[in-house]
């Protein structure tokens, strides 16, 4: 779709149409948890271990309690009256709420100070005396794995190792016989670390439970209010919380990434993880064809595993590690570690673990052309899937719905104008400067369900739209998702305008409050177009059935002789005879056909056939700084493929704030510990998130391949651009360094490590 | 990010500041622009129960050359050096720094006064004081004159007496034929130094340098001073191997320690690297070759 089909006043698809939402937000009038105070509030602040392993011995409490406006401090002992001090992680593993006897991870929350004020909270938590008696800790998840190695999970009866799971995909031992057959294959050792989401609001939480009508009001930044709710109602059952009796609010939130899908032990941020250690084997035959691909992975999920990964897909889609490529032959597995570490293993703005996968094969294809001497851009040429092998089953199980890889390829090279870029980067070589060229061509996977597939803790992965007109032809539509800045005031409501002719300035949206919105599963891993974007076409489109048979009566013809335009019904060729959906609105409260339920409205539950697959192409140029090791990225083309878009300028917004959250990873952000489980990159002071000047000017534009079985032909694209980017970056510098025998570079890519390099091959300045 | 209670003051008038410093002793601490002690508070590193903010106190944002001599007040906030056409066109060696001091939000209330009082050695401006040969002026019970290259003692340890305060920073105007520069590695806006170097020097007729003053950030527990890098440039052809000299000279003296912007290795290295950068910056500036 080009132009779109409706005008400006109907806003429907393909308007640029400004946001919403965000004269509220600019205004400073947006309605954050920070913004909520109610009456009798109380204040809770936590006390967190500096030991990553430890025996609590006592908790004096003594000083804190005397201090005026302090009430309580509740323990994991005061928990376990009521058998709250456990509970479920996402992933259905179980983590502590506060501990009994041992902390597992520095940071662990530890006991909580309950007060009057925030202030006062703080000042109890500084009050509190805990003593610990320090004991061994475990970092390192190879070690964690080897055989011998003390069993961290003791609360879990007869764990006899650290294996928080096993999950593989495709035929081991076909890959293995197709990777010995190959006439050359890489091995890399790829590592992607432990990196914070650091959405801009923090996570928080008010509880308020009315005794008067026995219920409890829980105000949470959560991605997933409906399924936050089923959560407690199971978890907290027996304490009497029954979930008619529970409603949960996600109001305005500043970002989620992923970080505000779980539940946290009083509900506070721990840190989150990629940190999956990759094997990447790939090979080829002399020509450049792939012909096969392996990766064992050990991944650390720390002390519990958390992660927001669908049930049976503990290491997400990972399996999508074949990326844009017609490999014939593949296996991938993982092996999940316990260690001393906050758990993780939670999301990043990934599409449940897709940027794991992305690099590992995006970094593998690199290494490979390197290898074969052929050049990065041909080699990926010769191997993507063809347009016309779609509908494509990938070998480890996958049906890609649609592609157009080489045209993506092809129009970033243009715009970046590739071939010069090679002449100058070996211009520039003699010289002995150091310019690299580094391109992603990426493959995403994206919309959870389908249902028959993908489940959170047993609850099918659907999503849901209600859309009730108004009598004066103006609707409120509700959504079982939860935006956190996508844009979703705006992008549903041009769904609806698109569908039933109503502008979108009327259709007034609202998400989050589980007691009036559908139920669904919520936002992230960007499948909140291709299923509540979905349900919230097909709910119009029955609304908009419905209105069809309302205007027949009114203009007294069959509903046969009815054509639709965007906004009304029109007699087939008398177009004067019409009758607009607000006309046909109205009629449904005043003057419905006798026999019809009066009322203009709808509810969607759609669970889709399939996953989308967004992809696109970026190519990026870096110059090295010779002295200091420090990587500048001059250019940076973003050619992207989301299928039909709803908003162009939030589909670019998206993409802005994606790329930036790539090269974040890829050149700055990693939060490691040392031996003893100390938290390095724990605080902004050393977390380094790029900011508007390390920002390079992005240069976007796009392909357009529908998705053949999305209503109205959409695919996600909140993630594709932190997906995508952090390989181009790092393929980039790896070129720069090629010549030089480079094969490989972990993210985040440091100055350091790079004038490391620089200095060992003796041309540093 | 909750700090302890404390209570603020805001005097009118130095004495009753000073006072006020008197008065509280080891519980009262300065507050200027706030941009390094308010931080320390939130994170609970420091805890004072009386802040004395200097804010209001007239006659502390001087910024004017006098008698062969700029003059800046300790409350100059570094968005009014950043916007002060004396500096961009006399003081490059600042106008270098400011831009790459913090962020603009911290810029817009953290003053010059603090960045050189604070004792941190990741603050940028005392490497430029000493390279510039600044001189503070404090006062206490009296008014006295330290020379930069005395003040700095340990980390946030400085000749301040408790109960002074810093009021005025001297730098001897440059002569002709003077150029100055700072070069800085960083890991991203708004974070310190991985190393800098402040490199400041005059020309002499026949185009050998007749002094030179550098200052290195972040490179050891107080600013250092490279006292024997500049000796050893005085009265030499500012040629590529005499800077290459001076720079090694000069981080020589650097004794950093790693943490996530680097190894002590690769922070001494960047010690020569940025004082080479900003050598041939300086002669360049200074009109040479
Ligand atoms: C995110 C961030 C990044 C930063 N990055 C940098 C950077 O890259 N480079 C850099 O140089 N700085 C940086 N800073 C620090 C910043 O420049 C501060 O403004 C500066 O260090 C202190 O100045 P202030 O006016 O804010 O002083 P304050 O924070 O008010 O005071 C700092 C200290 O100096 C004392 N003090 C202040 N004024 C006087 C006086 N007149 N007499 C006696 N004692 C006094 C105070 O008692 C206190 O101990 C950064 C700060 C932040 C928050």
């Amino acid at each position: 779709m080009s132009e779109p089909r409706t005008d400006a006043k109907i806003c429907g698809m393909g308007h640029s149409m400004k946001r919403k939402e965000d004269p509220r937000f600019i205004r400073g009038q947006g309605r954050y948890i920070d913004d909520f105070v109610l009456p009798g509030m109380l204040y809770m602040d936590i006390v967190r271990s500096p030991h990553a392993h430890a025996r609590i011995k006592k908790i004096d409490t003594t000083r804190a309690l005397k201090i005026p406006g302090v009430l309580a401090v509740i323990d994991g002992p005061t928990l376990a009256k009521y058998n709250l001090h456990w509970m479920p992680t996402i992933s259905a593993d179980t983590q502590m709420v506060l501990p009994i006897d041992e902390v597992m991870y520095q940071a662990q929350e530890v006991c909580a100070v309950i007060a009057t004020e925030r202030y006062i909270a703080a000042d109890g938590v500084d009050a509190v005396e805990v003593e610990y008696e320090p004991l061994p800790v475990m970092v390192d998840p190879h070690k964690s794995l080897a055989p011998g190695a003390p069993v961290l999970r003791k609360d879990k009866e007869g764990k006899k190792d650290n294996l928080a799971f096993h999950w593989q995909a495709g035929d081991k031992a076909d890959a293995e016989r197709a990777l010995a057959a190959s006439d050359v294959v890489i091995s890399e050792n790829v590592y992607l670390p432990r990196i914070h989401v650091a959405s801009m609001e923090t996570c928080g939480c008010i509880a308020d439970f009315d005794t008067a009508q026995g219920k409890l009001t829980v105000y949470m930044t959560t991605q997933a209010p409906h399924a936050v709710r089923t959560v407690l109602a199971l978890v907290a059952g027996h304490v009497g919380l029954s979930e008619e009796r529970i409603r949960v609010v996600s109001p305005d939130i500043g970002g989620g990434f992923g970080g505000k899908v779980p539940v946290y032990p009083g509900y506070v941020v721990a840190t989150f993880a990629r940190d999956y250690h990759m094997k990447v084997e790939l090979g080829a035959k002399k020509d450049g064809t792939m012909t096969s691909l392996k990766i064992k992975t050990v991944a650390d999920h720390g002390y519990s595993n958390a992660s927001a990964n669908p049930s049976k897909f503990p290491a997400g889609l990972f399996s999508i590690c074949t990326g844009s490529y017609d490999l014939k032959h593949a296996f991938c597995e993982v092996d999940a570690a316990y260690t001393h570490k906050p758990p993780g293993g939670v999301a990043y703005r990934c599409s449940f673990r897709v940027t794991e996968a992305v690099h590992a094969i995006e970094r593998a294809t690199d290494a490979l052309a390197q290898k074969l001497n052929m050049d990065p851009a041909e080699l990926r040429m010769k191997n993507f899937i063809k347009p016309e092998q779609f509908p494509y089953k990938s070998v480890l199980g996958w049906e890609y719905d649609s592609g157009n890889y080489g045209v993506a390829l092809k129009k970033a090279m243009d715009i970046i104008g590739y071939d010069s870029l090679r002449s100058e980067q070996a211009e520039k070589r003699k010289k002995g400067e150091l310019m690299g060229i580094g391109i992603s061509s990426f493959t995403e996977i994206v919309g959870a369900g389908p249902s028959r597939d993908f489940d959170i803790l047993g609850i099918k992965m659907f999503d849901s739209a209600e859309i009730r007109v108004h009598p004066t032809g103006k609707a409120i539509a509700r959504f079982g998702t939860k935006s956190q800045g996508q844009g979703h005031e705006t992008t549903y409501a041009q769904i609806v305008a698109e569908e039933l002719g109503i502008p979108a300035a009327h259709i007034q949206v609202e998400e989050g409050d589980t007691d009036t919105a559908p139920y669904g599963l919520g936002t992230y891993a960007s499948r909140s177009t291709p299923t509540s974007g979905a349900a919230a076409a097909l709910a119009s489109r029955k609304i908009r059935d419905k209105a069809k048979k309302i205007a027949a009566h009114l203009l007294e013809v069959s509903e046969q002789d009815l054509e639709w335009e965007p906004g009304k019904f029109f007699v087939k060729g008398a177009p004067q005879m019409a009758k607009t959906i607000q006309e046909c609105a109205f009629a449904a409260y005043t003057n419905h056909p006798q026999g019809m339920e009066a009322g203009l409205e709808a509810v969607h539950y759609y669970d889709p056939p399939n996953l989308t697959f967004p992809f696109g192409s970026y190519i990026c140029v870096v110059d090295i700084d010779r002295g200091t090791g420090d990587v500048k990225v001059r250019r940076f083309v973003a050619v992207d493929d989301c299928g039909n878009i709803i908003n162009p300028m939030i589909v670019e917004g998206q993409i802005h704030g994606g790329l930036t959250q790539g090269i974040g990873p890829a050149l700055y952000e990693e939060i490691s510990y040392d031996d003893e489980g100390n938290i390095s990159g724990g605080s902004f002071m050393d977390y380094y998130v790029p900011t508007a000047l390390e920002t390079p000017h992005w240069e976007t534009d796009k392909t357009t391949t529908p998705s053949p079985h999305h209503p109205f032909g959409a695919k996600g694209v909140g993630e594709s651009a932190t997906v995508g980017a952090p390989p181009a970056i790092a393929n980039a510098v790896v070129d720069a360094l090629r010549h030089l025998g480079v094969t490989h570079l972990d993210i985040p890519i440091t100055p350091e490590k790079v004038w490391t390099i620089l200095k060992n091959k003796g041309v540093a300045e | 990010m909750i700090p302890a209670a404390f209570d603020y003051h805001r005097p009118d008038t130095l004495d009753e500041a000073l006072k006020l410093l008197k008065k509280h002793g080891d519980d009262a601490k300065v507050l200027s622009g706030g941009m390094s002690l308010l931080p320390m508070l939130k994170l609970r590193l420091a805890s004072f129960a009386h802040l004395v903010d200097i804010g209001r106190i007239p006659g502390l944002d001087t910024l004017k050359e006098e008698k062969g001599t700029l003059r800046i007040g300790a409350m100059v906030r570094q968005v009014a050096l950043e916007r002060s056409d004396l500096i961009r066109t006399k003081y490059p060696i600042l106008a270098d720094a400011i831009p790459l001091i913090a962020d603009p939000l911290v810029r817009n209330r953290g003053t010059i006064g603090g960045n050189v009082a604070n004792g941190d050695p990741g603050n940028d401006q005392p490497a430029i004081m000493l390279a510039l040969g600044a001189t503070f002026v404090a006062r206490g019970s009296k008014e006295r004159s330290i020379p930069a290259s005395q003040f700095y003692k340990g980390l946030y340890s400085t000749a301040l007496a408790p109960g002074e305060i810093l009021t005025e920073i001297r730098i001897p105007a440059p002569p002709p034929k003077s150029g100055g520069a700072y070069a800085k590695l960083k890991r991203k806006t708004g974070d310190f130094a991985v190393a800098a170097a402040a490199v400041q020097l005059t020309l002499g007729k026949n185009g050998a340098i007749e002094r030179a003053g550098i200052g290195l950030t972040n490179a050891g527990l107080t600013p250092v001073e490279a006292v024997d890098a500049a000796k050893y440039l005085a009265g030499k052809m500012p040629d590529e191997k005499t800077i290459a000299e001076a720079a090694k000279m000069a981080a020589a003296k650097s004794s950093p320690s790693a943490d996530r912007r680097g190894s002590v290795e690769y922070k001494k290295e960047m010690a020569r690297v940025l004082t080479a950068r900003a050598l041939r910056k300086a002669v360049q500036r200074a009109g040479g070759n």
